[in-house]
């Protein structure tokens, strides 16, 4: 890809059944930059994911989504993800009877297409090297696609296949939940070797100890199923020795959840 | 109230065949005892299902084609189940002939009878008489009573104490033609501390309105291994009856891996005594039902001896108006002390108009003993397809994934390339 990937997200508006999560986010990720989203619970972070990725529970509204100046919301979820998009889930599925590598290898040939297709021994080469890098076991390739792996294993088989696929947007959601501080650091290492200027970041996070190892370029708070503050790196650090209230306090916010009548 | 119909084959036929194959008087008698028992007999009562419309009896039993010089020259569907280059310990039948037979070398010096039914009921004719029909007896109803008066080939297979056989031994069982009936009796006896893999294959050609009727016997010794792999793949113009059962002593093991391919209608019952102490049992099932096809398959274990085990696994993929009965019942008798039977049924929908009933049934007499079931019934998990496509496949290549790989645990299990092969592509024929 020659063009530097952008995003670009314009007064999102999104529902879940009849219940309104996103109400008008706007947010524009460039290659090269790392933001990150910040936030407490029930605030709509992961909602904002999973609608851009299409989740099938989440209805769009209201607002645009482009990817390199397409319309993404316009787009089936696997023509969202050979867009160049992805998304390391929080809460990935187990696919029994799928094996790990079978899985990758159909996916990277997906995006290929046909007659282009990844030749085996470079599949397997890369495969290798890669997850050497996030310190898995060989074993997991030949494993069924995250059945019983365990959350820390999940969390490192989707930065695995983020690895493999070279998207140009990537979104981790909450990759550093239940991982301890040494898996988090390889975790973080997976993604640092992948920043480069033809691919941009939108990383969301309860904590700021993740960011202490992904430098941010950019930090937004989400209150309310919007972007309510951004900043750069400080930001964080203000929010994990201070809190949220302040922000609150600043915005007059009481409710900061989606469920606020605003 | 039952309207008479009559065979297509009397005691004369019967006679006539029983001759030409020099088979002993005993099992003429047998043959004429099973043409009067299947017409006092009645079919089987199955759960679910009704065959009184089905064809049960209407063939013509003893259709005969010459013998071939090599397995190039055999009918392409049977060439598909077989390693061309390496045709070495494999039995062809078709109809009421066995145009191909093979026996290596190394199994005869490892004292293996491998062997037509009709050559080992002339050369080993005791040795025969001793366990066909032990385990499953010829009037138990009228499909078993039909197979004994008809039983038209089929395979013996004795394998000696202490002998582990090096590599399988293959069977394809081809009906072919209008009104052909394959009916072929399978007798597997291991020895004590014998270890036996057998793989079959029931193919069909061109024809209307034919008939497989199956039974396969097996008796594990003590501390003997057997795994019994079929594959079949009958068209729609076939209906199948099979019946098989093994009976396993002390500290054998039983292992039967079963691909349903047929398009047409199927009755499948395969069961397991385990009489012997500490004897295993293993049930790997897979099928998929497509078009109006009707199958009623029934997965059995009766434990006896204490401390036996017990697995059963069936999956099935509905899709069409296919109707699929899955029937696991776990049988543990009183005094099967410490026993554990365990079974699942799996069914996975792929149209509204399907029906795929999973019914686990424990039958237990015994207090000291495990036992559990888990059954389900559903379709695909929209998130794992959502999670699929997320990485860019489409939504029918992940549909496609998804259903290969809630069948590949058992498609990789069966021991022969060539048969896990055309299991596959029996998989992709049905899935469309």
């Amino acid at each position: 890809m020659t063009a530097i990937p952008h995003l670009q997200i314009k007064n999102l508006r999104a529902k879940i059944e009849d219940k309104e999560i996103l109400k008008g986010l706007n947010l524009e990720i460039k290659g090269g930059e790392v933001h990150a989203i910040m936030g407490p619970n029930g605030t709509g972070k992961s909602t904002l994911a999973s609608t851009l990725m299409g989740h099938p529970k989440y209805e769009v509204t209201e607002g645009e989504v482009l990817i390199n100046g397409e319309d993404l919301l316009d787009m089936a979820v696997d023509e969202r993800a050979r867009a160049g998009l992805f998304l390391a889930m929080q809460y990935p599925s187990e696919v029994s009877g799928v094996t790990n590598s079978d899985f990758l290898r159909s996916a990277i040939n997906a995006r290929r297409g046909e007659g282009n297709e990844i030749s085996l021994m470079k599949f397997i080469r890369e495969m290798d090297k890669k997850m050497g890098t996030l310190e898995m076991d060989e074993s997991f390739s030949h494993r069924y696609l995250n059945e019983g792996f365990s959350g820390g294993e999940k969390k490192r088989n989707e930065i695995l296949q983020m690895m493999m696929l070279e998207p140009s947007i990537c979104i981790l959601d909450e990759i550093d939940s239940g991982l301890d501080i040494d898996a988090l650091k390889v975790v973080a290492n997976g993604v640092n070797e992948m920043r480069t200027a033809d691919r941009g970041f939108l990383i969301i996070t309860h904590y700021q100890r993740l960011l202490n190892y992904i430098k941010p370029d950019f930090v937004h708070v989400m209150m309310q199923g919007r972007i309510v503050k951004s900043g750069g790196p400080e930001l964080a650090e203000r929010l994990e020795a201070e809190g949220y209230d302040w922000i609150k306090e600043e915005l007059g916010i009481e409710d900061e959840t989606v469920n606020a009548n605003v | 109230m039952s309207v008479d119909i009559q065979l297509r084959f009397d005691a004369e036929a019967i006679t006539e065949f029983s001759r030409a194959n020099q088979e002993p008087a005993w099992f003429l008698e047998k043959r004429l005892a099973g043409l009067k028992a299947a017409g006092e007999l009645q079919l089987p009562v199955l759960e679910k299902t009704k065959i009184d419309k089905w064809n049960t009896q209407q063939f013509v039993p003893f259709q005969t084609s010459p013998q071939v010089a090599s397995v190039q020259e055999l009918d392409e569907v049977v060439q598909g189940q077989i390693n061309l280059d390496n045709a070495n310990n494999l039995l062809v039948q078709k109809n009421a002939s066995t145009p191909f037979f093979a026996a290596s070398d190394e199994l005869k010096q490892q004292g293996v009878i491998f062997a037509p039914l009709h050559t080992a009921l002339r050369e080993h004719g005791d040795l025969v008489e001793k366990y066909f029909g032990q385990v499953v007896a010829y009037d138990e109803h009228k499909l078993t009573a039909l197979h004994a008066a008809a039983v038209n080939g089929g395979v013996f297979l004795y394998v000696p104490k202490n002998v582990e056989m090096t590599v399988p031994v293959q069977a394809v069982f081809e009906v072919a033609g209008d009104d052909a009936l394959v009916s072929p009796h399978v007798l597997i006896v291991a020895e004590a501390h014998s270890k036996v893999v057998y793989v079959d294959s029931f193919v069909s050609g061109e024809g209307s309105s034919m008939v497989a009727n199956s039974i396969v016997e097996v008796f594990v010794g003590a501390g003997a291994s057997v795994q019994v792999a079929s594959v079949r793949s009958l068209s729609a113009d076939v209906h199948d009856y099979s019946f098989r059962r093994a009976t396993v002593d002390r500290d054998g093991s039983m292992e039967w891996i079963l691909g349903e391919m047929n398009d047409g209608n199927t009755v499948a019952n395969n069961t397991t005594i385990l009489k012997g102490q500490a004897s295993t049992a293993e049930t790997k099932t897979i099928s998929v039902g497509t078009g109006s096809q009707r199958q009623n398959l029934t997965s059995q274990v009766q434990h006896i001896g204490t401390h036996s085990e017990s697995n059963m696994v069936s999956k099935a993929v509905m899709t069409g108006e296919a109707v699929s009965i899955l029937n696991g019942i776990t049988k543990i008798e009183k005094g099967a002390e410490k026993a554990n039977g365990e079974q699942a049924e799996n069914v996975l929908m792929l149209s509204d108009k399907a029906r795929g009933d999973a019914n686990p049934i424990l039958l237990i007499d015994e207090d000291d003993v495990k036992a559990g079931h888990a059954a389900s019934v559903g379709r695909f998990s929209e998130e794992s397809i959502y999670y699929l496509m997320s990485r860019g496949i489409s939504r029918q290549a992940a549909e496609r994934l998804i259903i290969l790989g809630f069948l590949d645990p058992v498609v990789a299990e069966i021991p022969i390339e060539e048969v896990q092969n055309r299991l596959r592509q029996a998989l992709e024929r049905k899935l469309g």
